[in-house]
């Protein structure tokens, strides 16, 4: 059991009765084999895990599954009968609704319209009377309560996936599909989740788990299909398993654990980087606020905050960009108060920062590399008043650039929305740290990045921190923030709940202040 | 250079299919004429016979290319940065106005200094007709393609009104237009011709365009907003200052075109000094796919169309419509056709 | 100075019919997430067609029929472009103007002095009698009284059938409406094509009951003005009507002015429409913001 081959692997685990069956599933795209030749089965009332780290085709079975794409080859069959699913029409149609990570829900309408929505034979005049009562049946028998006139915009991320799985059980559909349910849930939030799911499976309903979570996993799911490289790597109840065995199958033969990084000696005079100080900033609609956040990064530090994603992350780099005036407090960077610089200021005073999203916030796509490469550094590279760009020469010091790093980039003259994201993600990294910024704030550094190129992007921060930069690493992933970081500040709604040394804490101490104190209110299941 | 190779082969090769696919829209308007009676054959042979069959003509394509190409850098220039300026026929008439004021003020000046100042105040009044849409757009969020749009309304019939009442010239019998201008401020015109020294200016805006694009950072800053917004405010580009800049500049180069128009082929300001040169010029811009180059191509382009569609109407009887169609056809072709570049590449 | 009142009240509601029309036309098109600035053109092609079929048969109705069918057919032109072929939704707009602008001045010329039956006045039997107030809102032409009755007719589709909600849903979040189980494509279609019937209807007034009259580029940017009408009414069906009878107003407050005499610059007041357009949005351009459907947030603020 320890050691595992490559070939797939398949405890006796037949199922009675299986609802859905996928065979044979082959799906590809330029470059890429997505799916390779899927076998999956579920019966009805059971919960089956699909288990994959990012990239391993988890999501692009479930778009095959929900008529998203279509399949090179292989078969889909409900109830024994075979099935073509060319739209998700035709999924709804064949009984199967998704719950996806980002919610399909419009945030303008009421929750009894986004409700009606997805009612089949829906009247041609919208009956709320109707809505409502199945809302209020619904509420009663599984826990699922949802105010119908509140707007959805106004709602928190725990009542918004209420409202989603509503919408999937108002639809008929039999099979339900979660993709990463729990990535915008707070702890506490999570366990409410199980208990709907599991009421949910004892009435008859086929629950499709899409994680990569061990934990959630082995708590939640009846039999577990383990992803790798777009195959089946086997299925196993989850009785029959543990989570070494799964963390095996999911990664292959290597070690899992996450590697830690030896820490540089301290400089001896930790010199304050940035400074935030009593930040307050009023939270409007899609957008948290900030209450009175403080905190520091040293140079030669990486501070991390942790937090669930919308809790005013986003918000602190604003602030700390120039982008967020705040309506307190104050932002310093080594002692100069730079509450009130321009963006522009802040950037050129050797700030450097990786955005959310590196391809929407971070590049130009139609431009090329070596032209977003500068993009930070306008003034070094077109100096004086700017009216020569010497692009040769640019592109030479570029080049130059690239090899001090050891990297390799594409093509210099290629237009970056022509690479991957993990290409993209890389041409940041190496931009900004090659600036030698004197801090760098970097928002989920490691998203979507294969393990190797997550390694390669740790080692760029440890070394960028060894060589005395301040660093502000935002992340939801605890593993990675405990590898990284000297120092951890936690947030919760907008405020630090929690500022730790490494080694003074743990992964669960973390994960309790990061969802208020484990106080059980949005997703505990309402009285019946 | 192999990569330079393919660059410039995949964009002569986008041209020739544009090319190929402008043919369409003639094919288009062909049936629609045999529709009405009319031989299309006829007609574009008369297109091409009156626009370039005689030297007259191909002179009067220049003339017409001049504003043209204003113009079209006038709306270039802020489409670059994701800004739709339908405006220069508004801002041309503005310019117009401002020259219009400064050649009735100071009718004594010597012509090497009243010249450069009706140009100087050519571009301040398109300046002014295009940073009012910008600042609209800054300040407050108006949609500035609806602002300029109605802008032109306002200005073209603020034209009308100073040419039939404070302008109007008292020996004009009731005729709409201003008192003739000054010698001195008058625009050379070559070679017998009415090809003017605008050209020089059309000229240098489009070297001009192409270079700031190409070479300066003030171009790097402008595309990288064109292409991602989001992270060229992240970038700290201010885009607001790019926005007031790049209309009011491109606002300054219609305003030119007015100046030109007035100084040198009406010597006075009337109504229906452009015909629709604004309004082609964003045309020219569009076809041009932003680039100076093409810029340069479509409106000699659309010179001969325009040049053509006169003598249509004049051999042939047919309206001067006929060569619109055939233009916001081609307009139309080369926006499907982005689609799919876009998508293939 | 009651005269006035009562020349620009009822003259608003018929100089405001045309305006509402495209409006509401408007309304229904951006509902669903696109914007159409050929509009303008598409109240050019009902003008034009609804005027050369009513000058052949001498059948208004039969004409205000042909303007329906034109704008649609312009309209679905933009259709095609924006939703088929992804085109950018200004620039597609501007070119059906361009191109209507073309057609109708080739197509209309030997129409420019034509005569035609305008559509008859049709006086409400009982209601037009009640002094005053009949004459004011009673007694006008058949399409005045369209109008305002489908501008609540649109708003009760929209908000409380299926279809309405289906198209407000595609206007809001493409993606969700597919995932719904909807076709984008095919409503956007529908709400397009619908739009360019009222820009269609909007041109029949224009030119069979308004001006009785074919004048090449006759709708004189009222398409535009349509285009920032639907901002000021926050995409609501209901407050259209209330911003064409200010515009209404405005083109009768200004006939009457020249007709009294009033010693003030006829182009000045031709101005007044589009200069009180630009107030508008100066004034409501950004707080409106919060109502427009989701999808056209790109198109409108491209770069911000």
């Amino acid at each position: 059991m320890r050691r595992l081959g490559s070939g797939a692997r398949h405890l006796d685990c037949s199922v009675t009765g299986v609802y859905l069956r996928l065979e044979g599933i082959t799906k590809s795209f330029p470059g890429i084999l997505a799916n390779s030749n899927i076998h999956l089965e579920v019966g009805r009332g059971e919960i089956l895990a699909l288990l994959g780290e990012n990239g391993a085709g988890k999501s692009t079975l479930m778009k095959v599954l929900y008529g998203f794409y279509r399949p090179d080859a292989g078969t889909i069959s409900i109830d024994g009968r075979p099935v073509v699913l060319d739209s998700p029409s035709d999924a709804i149609r064949a009984g199967i609704g998704m719950v996806f990570q980002s919610f399909m829900l419009i945030p303008a309408f009421s929750v009894a319209e986004n409700i009606a929505l997805a009612l089949p034979r829906l009247g041609v005049w919208l009956d709320s009377g109707q809505i409502r009562e199945r809302l209020r049946d619904l509420a009663s028998r599984y826990g699922l309560a949802a105010d119908a006139d509140a707007k959805v915009w106004q709602l928190s991320g725990g009542e918004q996936q209420r409202v989603e799985i509503l919408k999937l059980l108002v639809s008929g559909a039999r099979i339900l599909i979660l993709d990463e349910p729990t990535s915008v849930l707070a702890p506490h939030e999570v366990d409410g989740l199980f208990t709907v799911l599991r009421t949910l499976r004892d009435d008859g309903y086929t629950i499709v788990f899409i994680t990569h979570k061990l934990r959630e996993v082995m708590a939640i799911a009846d039999r577990i299909t383990v992803l790798r490289k777009g195959s089946v790597v086997g299925t196993v109840p989850r009785d029959g398993t543990s989570e070494e065995d799964l963390a095996e199958m999911l990664v292959g033969l290597r070690d899992v654990r996450a590697t830690s990084f030896s820490r540089a000696a301290q400089a001896s005079e930790a010199r304050t980087v940035l400074s935030v100080d009593d930040v307050s900033v009023r939270g409007e609609r899609g957008r948290a606020g900030l209450s009175h956040v403080s905190l520091h990064v040293d140079a030669g530090e990486i501070g991390g905050v942790a937090g669930v994603t919308g809790n005013g992350q986003s918000e602190l780099g604003e602030v700390v960009l120039g982008r967020l005036s705040p309506d307190h407090g104050h932002v310093y960077l080594e002692d100069v108060d730079v509450t009130r610089w321009s963006t522009a200021k802040i950037l050129a005073h050797g700030v450097g920062v990786i955005p959310e999203d590196p391809l929407r916030m971070g590049v130009a796509p139609g431009l090329t590399v070596t032209e977003n490469m500068v993009l930070n550094e306008r003034r070094r590279f077109m100096p004086g008043a700017g009216l020569y760009a010497d692009w040769r020469a640019i592109r030479r010091a570029i080049e130059a650039r690239i090899e001090n790093f050891g990297l390799a980039i594409p093509r210099l003259t290629l237009p970056v929305g022509t690479l991957s994201g993990g290409n993209v993600q890389r041409l940041l990294l190496l931009r900004e740290i090659g600036r030698r910024p004197k801090l760098l704030v970097a928002f989920y550094p490691t998203r979507g990045l294969d393990i190797a190129a997550t390694r390669m992007a740790h080692d760029l921060l440890v070394a960028a921190r060894n060589a005395g930069a301040a660093i502000l690493v935002v992340s939801e992933d605890l593993d990675e923030l405990f590898a990284l970081c000297d120092r951890l500040v936690v947030f919760s709604r907008g405020t630090v709940v929690g500022t730790f040394k490494s080694g003074d804490v743990d992964a669960v101490e973390v994960g309790l202040r990061m969802t208020g104190g484990g106080k059980r209110e949005a997703w505990s299941p309402s009285p019946a | 250079m192999v990569a330079l190779a393919r660059v410039i082969d995949s964009r002569v090769l986008v041209q020739l299919r544009l090319l190929g696919m402008a043919g369409l829209a003639f094919v288009v308007v062909g049936a629609f004429l045999v529709l009405f009676g009319k031989n299309p054959l006829l007609a574009y042979a008369e297109i091409f016979r009156g626009a370039l069959g005689t030297s007259y003509g191909a002179s009067e394509v220049i003339v017409r290319a001049i504003p043209l190409m204003l113009c079209a850098v006038a709306t270039a220039l802020p489409a670059r940065m994701g800004l739709v300026n339908v405006g220069p026929e508004g801002q041309l008439h503005a310019g117009a106005l401002a020259v219009t004021w400064g050649a009735l003020t100071f009718g004594a000046l010597p012509r090497p200094v009243f010249l450069p100042a009706l140009v100087a105040l050519g571009l301040l009044g398109g300046a002014i007709g295009a940073f009012v849409p910008a600042l609209l757009r800054v300040k407050v969020g108006v949609n500035e393609t609806i602002s300029t749009l109605l802008l032109n309304y306002v200005i073209v019939l603020l034209v009308e009104h100073m040419v039939r009442g404070p302008w109007k010239d008292p020996m004009s019998f009731n005729w709409p237009y201003t008192p003739e201008f000054p010698d001195a401020a008058r625009l050379s015109t070559y070679w017998g011709t009415r090809i003017h020294a605008g050209l020089w200016f059309a000229l240098a805006a489009i070297l001009l365009f192409y270079f700031t694009l190409r070479f300066t950072r003030w171009g790097y800053e402008l595309r990288v907003i064109g292409d991602n917004p989001e992270a060229a405010g992240r970038a700290g580009i201010p885009i607001g200052r790019y926005t007031l800049l790049a209309m009011s500049i491109g606002g300054a180069l219609a305003g030119l075109a007015g100046m030109a128009e007035i100084c040198a082929i009406q010597g006075r300001l009337r109504p229906g000094i452009s015909t629709g040169f604004g309004y082609t010029g964003f045309l020219v811009s569009w076809l041009a796919l932003h680039h100076p180059l093409g810029i340069v191509v479509m409106a000699i382009l659309l010179g001969v169309l325009s040049v053509g569609g006169d003598s249509i109407q004049i051999s042939l009887g047919l309206p001067y419509a006929t060569v619109n169609i055939i233009t916001s056809l081609i307009f139309f072709i080369v926006l499907g056709s982005r689609f799919r570049r876009r998508a293939t590449a | 100075m009651l005269g006035l009142l009562y020349a620009v009240v009822g003259g608003g509601i018929r100089a405001g019919t045309p305006i509402l029309y495209a409006t509401l036309g408007e309304v229904i098109a951006e509902r669903a997430g696109i914007v159409n600035l050929g509009v303008e053109g598409a109240i050019l092609a009902g003008a034009c067609a609804g005027f050369i079929t009513t000058a052949h048969t001498q059948n208004p109705w039969l004409g205000i029929a042909a303007a329906a069918l034109a704008g649609g057919a312009a309209s679905l032109v933009h259709a095609f472009m924006v939703v088929t072929l992804r085109a950018n939704q200004i620039a597609s707009g501007l070119a059906l103007m361009f191109l209507c602008l073309g057609v109708t001045s080739f197509v209309g010329r030997p129409y420019v002095a034509v005569k035609i039956n305008a559509v008859p006045q049709l006086a409400i039997p009982g209601l037009s009698d009640i002094p005053v107030v009949g004459g004011l809102f009673f007694q006008h032409d058949a399409l005045v009284y369209g109008a305002y009755l489908l501008a609540p007719l649109i708003w009760i589709v929209l908000t409380f059938t299926k279809w309405g909600l289906a198209l407000r849903a595609v206007g809001e979040r493409p993606d969700v409406a597919f995932a719904a189980g909807l076709s984008p494509a095919a409503i956007q279609y529908a709400a397009v094509v619908a739009g360019g019937i009222l820009a269609g209807l909007a041109g029949a007034h224009l030119s069979l009951a308004y001006a009785r009259s074919w004048v090449e580029g006759m709708s004189n940017g009222r398409g535009f003005i349509a285009v920032a009408l639907v901002i000021f009414a926050t995409w609501h069906p209901l407050r259209s009507v209330v911003g064409a009878l200010v515009f209404g107003a405005v083109f009768a407050l200004q006939l009457q002015i020249q007709a009294r005499g009033v010693a003030l610059s006829p182009y000045f007041l031709d101005m007044t429409p589009y200069l009180l357009t630009l107030a508008g949005l100066l004034l409501w351009g950004r707080t409106r913001r919060y109502a427009m459907p989701e999808a056209l947030k790109s198109v409108f603020e491209g770069v911000t």
